[in-house]
C-alpha cells in the first residue's frame, strides 16, 4: 500500500493553450478512497492518466509511496487501473485475462493459479474462468477487470468510470460491491468520476475539478455543507444550490434549507416565493420558482420539500432559510466567505 | 442489414421473377464466358493432344498428366510455385507488422511515408518488375556495383542475382514480397487502428513489455485480418506469373518457374497447348482450398 503524491502537477496538450490539469498538488491518506470528480473535459481523466504513467506530464512531479514516479513505465509504478471500458483482452480467457499481469511479472506458473482462483474469488466469479468476455455480461465483465487489477496485490488501484457502462440498476448494487471491495482489501484508491451521487457515496474525500483546477478536496459532507466556491457550490447538489447576488457577495442556500415560513425556525431570514412548477419525484417534491420582492426580486431558486401537495401553481408563498444554511461567496472571486449580515429587503 | 437485404430480395422477387433473372444475368453470363468458357476448355486440352498451329485433335486420355508428372521442370515449378507463396507471405507477414507497428504513431512525414510505401502496390506489376530486372542485372546492378565499391566481391567474381539458380529463387522472392509488402501494411494498420487504446494501455499497466504486448495481445487480436492479409497474399503469389517471366522468364535452366508461368512457357509459346493446359489444372485443387477459406474468413466478417 501506498500515498500517492502531486506536486504541481501540469499538462499542457498543445502549446499555448489552457492546461488539461494545472498546478494539482494533491495527498492522498493511506488505504484511502479518494474521488476525482468533476465535468467531462475538467482534466479527471488526464491527471488519473497521469498517475498511471500513460500521459507524460508537461511539468510538475508524481510521487507513488515517496518516490517519485515521473520516468517509471506504468509497470514499475506497482499500479492496477480499472479502464472505463474494463479493456478486458477479447481473446483471451477469464482465466488468462486475470493471469495476465502475473505472466507480465513472470510470477512461477505454479504460483499463478491459486492468486487468480483467489482473485475471482473474491469478485464471486469462479464459475466463470474458462469463458471469454464476449460471453459476459456487463457486471460480470467488471468484476473480471477489478480481479485482473487486485491479482498483483497494487500498491494503488486507478479506476476511471468503471460503473458508466451499466445500467442504472446495476449500477447501485456494482457501487456497493465497490465499497465493500475497497474495505475489505483497503488498498489505496483513486476512483475518477463525473456522477456526483457515486462520489458522495463512496469517497472518503473527494477532489472537486473543473477545468484542470482543483476547486475543492474534502469530505463528501465538507465539499457538500461547505462548498469552497461557487462552482463546487453548483456542481454538488441536483438541484444546485441557489445562488444569488446581493450587494458586493453572493448569497447561496441549498434548496432543502428553502422551505415554508410556518416550519423554520424564528431567525430565519424570509422571503416571498412565487411557484411556477412542481414536480414530484416519489419520496421528494422539487418546486422551482421566483422570489418575490426585496431586492432579490424575480430570480428564480429551487425548493426541495418532502410534501409540496398544499403548494398551488402560481400562488405567492411565505418561505424562509434558516441563518447558519446560508452560505457566502465573493461576488470578484467567488470564492466562499465569512458568514456576514446582509440586508435582504 | 441482413434482415432489410432479405426484404429487398424477397419484394423484387415476388414482383417480378423476371426482373430478377434481368439482373443476375450480366453476372452469370460474365462468369460464364470469362471464367467458365476458357476453364472448360482447358479441361478439354488437357485430355487431347491439341498443338498450336495444328486443326487436328485426337483424345488421349491421361496422357499430358502422366508426362507432366514425369517432367523435372514441372516438379521444380511446382516446388518454387509453394517457395514463392509461402516463403514470401512470411517476410510479408513480419514486415508488414513491423511497418504498421511503425507507421501507427504520429511524426512529421507519416502521410509521405505511407504514401511511398503504398507506391509498389499501386505500380503495375510489369512497371515494378522491369525496375528490379535492373537492378539485379548481370552487368549494371547497382546492388553489385555497390558491393564492388565496398571491396565485398571484386568486378569479376561478383554474384549473378538473376543468374545463379538459388539467387534467381531468392531475387524472385524478394521482389514478390515487395510487390504483396504495401497491401499488407495497409490492411494491418487498419486491424491496427481498430483495436482500442485502452487494450494496449492495460496491458501496459499490467506490467507487459513491447514484445508481450504485441505478441500475446495485439497480434492475436488481429488474427482474423491478418489471415484476409495472407489469404490475398497466397493468391496474389500463387497465381502471379509477372514478376518470374519478367525477371527470369523461368530460367536459369527452369530453375525459378511456377505453375502458371511453365504452363504459358509449355502451351503457349511452346505451342504445346494440352501440356499448358494440363500444368494450368494443377492450380485448380490449390486455388479451391484456398477459396474455401477466403469464404469463410468472409462468412466470419459478415456474421460478427
Amino acid at each position: 500500500m501506498a500515498v500517492v503524491q502531486t506536486r504541481n502537477l501540469t499538462k499542457v496538450f498543445k502549446e499555448g493553450q489552457l492546461g488539461a490539469v494545472n498546478d494539482v498538488n494533491l495527498e492522498t491518506r493511506e488505504g484511502e478512497f479518494l474521488v476525482f470528480l468533476g465535468p467531462s473535459g475538467s482534466g479527471k481523466t488526464t491527471l488519473l492518466r497521469m498517475i498511471a504513467g500513460l500521459e507524460t506530464p508537461t511539468s510538475g512531479e508524481i510521487l507513488i509511496g515517496g518516490q517519485i514516479v515521473n520516468d517509471l513505465s506504468p509497470r514499475e509504478r506497482r499500479i492496477a487501473m480499472v479502464f472505463q471500458s474494463y479493456a478486458l483482452y477479447p481473446h483471451l480467457s477469464v482465466y488468462k485475462n486475470i493471469a495476465f499481469p502475473l505472466k507480465a511479472q513472470k510470477v512461477p506458473k505454479d504460483q499463478q493459479r491459486p492468486k487468480v482462483e483467489w482473485a475471482a474469488g473474491l469478485l464471486g466469479i469462479g464459475a466463470l474462468l474458462d469463458r471469454k468476455p464476449r460471453e459476459l455480461s456487463g457486471g460480470e465483465r467488471q468484476r473480471v477487470a477489478l480481479a485482473r487489477a487486485i491479482v498483483r496485490e497494487p500498491a494503488v488501484f486507478l479506476l476511471d468510470e468503471p460503473l458508466s457502462n451499466l445500467d442504472a440498476k446495476l449500477r447501485a448494487s456494482a457501487r456497493e460491491e465497490l465499497e465493500r471491495f475497497h474495505r475489505r482489501v483497503g488498498t489505496t484508491t483513486i476512483y475518477v468520476t463525473h456522477d456526483q451521487v457515486e462520489a458522495m457515496a463512496m469517497g472518503d474525500r473527494v477532489m472537486v475539478l473543473n477545468k484542470g483546477v482543483v476547486h475543492q478536496l474534502g469530505t463528501p459532507t465538507e465539499v457538500y455543507d461547505n462548498p469552497a466556491d461557487t462552482f463546487v457550490a453548483t456542481f454538488l447538489g441536483s438541484p444546485p444550490m441557489n445562488l444569488s447576488e446581493i450587494g458586493d457577495v453572493i448569497a447561496g442556500f441549498r434548496p432543502e434549507h428553502f422551505r415554508p415560513a410556518s416550519t423554520a425556525d424564528a431567525g430565519a431570514v424570509p422571503f416571498r416565493f412565487k411557484v411556477e412548477n412542481i414536480e414530484y419525484l416519489g419520496s421528494e417534491w422539487i418546486v422551482s420558482g421566483t422570489l418575490a420582492g426585496g431586492k432579490m426580486d424575480g430570480k428564480k431558486v429551487f425548493s426541495r420539500l418532502a410534501s409540496a401537495q398544499t403548494l398551488k401553481l402560481g400562488e405567492t408563498y411565505d418561505f424562509a432559510v434558516p441563518r447558519r444554511e446560508l452560505k457566502f461567496f465573493d461576488r470578484a472571486t467567488e470564492k466562499r466567505v465569512e458568514p456576514r449580515s446582509v440586508t435582504w429587503q | 442489414m441482413a434482415i432489410a437485404r432479405a426484404k429487398i430480395k424477397s419484394a423484387g422477387a415476388a414482383k417480378s421473377p423476371l426482373l430478377s433473372a434481368a439482373m443476375f444475368t450480366p453476372a452469370v453470363l460474365y462468369i460464364l464466358l470469362i471464367v467458365g468458357g476458357p476453364f472448360l476448355l482447358a479441361i478439354f486440352y488437357a485430355f487431347s493432344d491439341a498443338r498450336i498451329g495444328n486443326a487436328e485433335m485426337h483424345f488421349v486420355g491421361l496422357e499430358n498428366f502422366r508426362s507432366i508428372l514425369q517432367s523435372p521442370s514441372f516438379r521444380v515449378a511446382i516446388r518454387n510455385s509453394f517457395i514463392f507463396t509461402i516463403f514470401s507471405q512470411i517476410v510479408v507477414i513480419i514486415g508488414s507488422n513491423i511497418l504498421a507497428i511503425a507507421l501507427e504513431k504520429t511524426f512529421r512525414g507519416r502521410g509521405l511515408l505511407r504514401f511511398l510505401i503504398l507506391l509498389p502496390w499501386v505500380a503495375p506489376i510489369a512497371l515494378g518488375a522491369i525496375g528490379w530486372k535492373w537492378i539485379l542485372d548481370s552487368i549494371y546492378s547497382v546492388i553489385t556495383w555497390v558491393l564492388v565499391a565496398l571491396h565485398i566481391y571484386k568486378p569479376y567474381n561478383a554474384p549473378m542475382w538473376l543468374g545463379e539458380p538459388h539467387l534467381a529463387i531468392a531475387s524472385v522472392l524478394l521482389v514478390h514480397s515487395w510487390r504483396l509488402m504495401p497491401f499488407s501494411t495497409v490492411i494491418l494498420l487498419a486491424g491496427r487502428t481498430a483495436i482500442p487504446k485502452d487494450i494496449p494501455e492495460a496491458a501496459a499497466v499490467d506490467g507487459a513489455g513491447f514484445w508481450r504486448t504485441q505478441l500475446q495481445i495485439m497480434i492475436p487480436m488481429m488474427r482474423p485480418i491478418i489471415s484476409v492479409a495472407v489469404l490475398f497474399g497466397l493468391i496474389f503469389t500463387f497465381t502471379d506469373m509477372t514478376v518470374v517471366y519478367i525477371l527470369t522468364a523461368g530460367g536459369p535452366f527452369d530453375s525459378t518457374q511456377t505453375l502458371p508461368s511453365l504452363a504459358f512457357a509449355t502451351g503457349i509459346q511452346g505451342s504445346d497447348l494440352a501440356a499448358g493446359a494440363a500444368i494450368s489444372l494443377f492450380l485448380v485443387p490449390l486455388l479451391v482450398i484456398l477459396a474455401y477459406f477466403m469464404l469463410r474468413v468472409a462468412h466470419r466478417a459478415e456474421v460478427s
